[in-house]
């Protein structure tokens, strides 16, 4: 029994029976409903649901934005459903939907705001991963002092992805960050992921309505329906992928056997809701 | 209509009319013969807008300093109280009430009241060009101070961030804009303040504004000079907005341009 445990892989992100109930007045909308989910480290595990399914709020709660009304989180082994741990909250990066970044400060300013918050601007290691970050991510050195406003979408989402792993996080959460972009930058933008989360060994969850998306990304894919997991999914390619799986027979192949999953998600937690009520 | 052509009608149009107006004007007070007193003719106000041009510049001065004077005490202190509103609900809830009342107290009520305690001169100007003038600014910048973009406030949050940095780097940033919104705003009031008092502090000799001037006139039912007085008021006004503008165009044009958290 003991060594399968240590044989399991470690699980980096847990949470157990997480309700959540948003209330407006007398109405009560229930978003998440003792929800399990486990992240292993190291791995990209992708939520992937239909917009309204709470797969945004359960990443606000893993990120200790909003507190769940019973169940518990734990991050790294420490419980941070209540109150979360300054160590745990500096191992965490959010990706926000829009690019987020601070309109009166420059890419540079943007990308140090965490260090700076933190205090750890003047440490020199941290100021060059900086300028690291900046290059990977793929900002021309004449481009650092520019406004977010002189940017296109697909540098500020870049401009934004260097500032989230400035702090270098262990935990990279992201909230559906490139749903406003087209496909082909989309795609630029995934292949960046990947590269960042093979060098930095980074664990993400990564929130998404686009399949295609998630199958590239992710080592598990977890099918959100009505504020419950109904499905995970382990994607069966290797890593490193690159352009050529998107157009390979069983990339589509396995598309069609994850939206065909999105569909049975849907009607069952449907069958289960009807015989809650 | 061609661009350039729409352009001059843009421009020219209120100045045809304008000129319409006055030769209208000028041709009713000819026809009815009306006396001076009651309604001059536009070359008879144009007239003493020239015989009493340095009168009206020097007076225009000292009206838009007391002016000027208001609004930039309007600006720091609205900011401040802004900044304690923003920082402590309590505060907040407590106060509002009698800062509506500013915005609500009947500023020629109580001018004489501010007269008899701060005397007949400049510094009372100012008190009550700032009374009138504050509320825009307390108004605009506090709800710019709780209205912060809610990703970015995630963000300082995540970041473990005290109350006082998300103030410095993230609050009073986003509310500079709405600053100057509000100075838009206050920037016509405290003139308007200014003005109001100056007809209280009376033409006692201690001071000579654009106010002192038209009630002087009024007495004298110098009709011509009290309509050329108000015309300097109106530039004076205009001058001071302008300048408002000028203002946040150049030290805000980093914050005006577009959101940066807007998606293409």
């Amino acid at each position: 029994m003991n060594t399968d445990l240590q044989n399991e892989p470690k699980s980096l992100i847990e949470c157990q029976d997480v309700s959540l109930a948003f209330r407006n007045g007398k109405a009560t909308q229930q978003v998440l409903r003792a929800l399990n989910l486990k992240v292993t480290e190291g791995q990209i595990v992708t939520l992937l649901g239909p917009s309204g399914c709470g797969k945004s709020t359960l990443l606000r709660v893993i990120a200790g934005l909003i507190d769940c009304d019973s169940g518990s989180v734990t991050i790294r082994g420490s419980d941070v459903s209540k109150k979360m741990p300054m160590k745990v909250r500096h191992e965490i990066s959010f990706v926000f939907q829009e690019s987020a970044l601070l309109p009166w400060r420059t890419v540079w300013q943007n990308v140090v705001l965490p260090l700076e918050i933190r205090g750890q601007l003047h440490e020199g290691s941290c100021r060059s991963r900086c300028e690291e970050l900046l290059e990977i991510v793929g900002f021309a050195k004449s481009d650092w002092n520019k406004l977010p406003s002189q940017l296109s979408g697909g540098m500020k989402m870049r401009a934004s992805i260097a500032r989230a792993m400035s702090t270098s996080p262990k935990v990279l959460l992201l909230d559906e960050p490139f749903a406003a972009l087209d496909d082909i930058l989309r795609s630029k933008l995934n292949d960046l992921l990947l590269t960042i989360s093979a060098q930095r060994q980074c664990t993400m969850l990564f929130v998404t309505h686009n399949i295609a998306e998630a199958i590239y990304l992710s080592n598990q894919i977890a099918i959100m329906s009505r504020g419950m997991i109904a499905q995970t999914l382990d994607v069966p390619f290797a890593f490193p992928r690159n352009e050529k799986l998107r157009s390979s027979s069983q990339f589509a192949a396995y598309y069609g056997i994850v939206a065909e999953g999105l569909i049975a998600s849907a009607q069952a937690t449907q069958a289960i809701e009807k015989e809650i009520a | 209509m061609k661009p350039f052509a729409r352009q001059l009608a843009t421009i020219a149009s209120p100045f045809l009319l304008f000129v319409l107006v006055a030769i209208v004007w000028h041709v009713v007070v000819q026809i009815f013969s009306i006396p001076k007193i009651i309604l001059p003719s536009p070359l008879a106000v144009v007239q003493a807008l020239w015989e009493e041009k340095w009168i009206l510049l020097s007076a225009s001065w000292i009206t838009l300093k007391a002016a000027a004077v208001g609004l930039v005490c309007s600006a720091i202190f609205g900011s401040l109280i802004a900044v304690l509103f923003s920082q402590s609900s309590l505060l907040r809830v407590a106060l509002y009430p009698y800062v509506i009342f500013l915005q609500t107290v009947p500023i020629v009520a109580i001018a004489p009241l501010l007269i008899i305690w701060s005397g007949n001169n400049f510094r009372t100007i100012v008190l009550v060009a700032v009374i009138i003038s504050i509320f825009p600014v307390i108004s605009n910048v506090t709800s710019g101070l709780l209205s912060i973009n809610e990703n970015l406030r995630d963000l300082f949050r995540m970041q473990g961030a005290t109350r006082w940095q998300m103030l410095i780097k993230l609050r009073i940033p986003s509310a500079l804009s709405q600053l100057i919104l509000g100075l838009r705003v206050s920037s016509g009031l405290s003139v308007i303040g200014a003005i109001v008092a100056e007809f209280f502090v009376g033409n006692s000799g201690e001071y000579d504004g654009l106010g002192t001037i038209m009630t002087a006139r009024q007495a004298l039912l110098r009709t011509p000079e009290l309509m050329a007085a108000l015309i300097a008021c109106t530039l004076l006004g205009i001058a001071l907005f302008g300048l408002v503008n000028l203002l946040g165009a150049t030290v805000l044009r980093r914050w005006t341009k577009t959101d940066g958290f807007e998606s293409e």
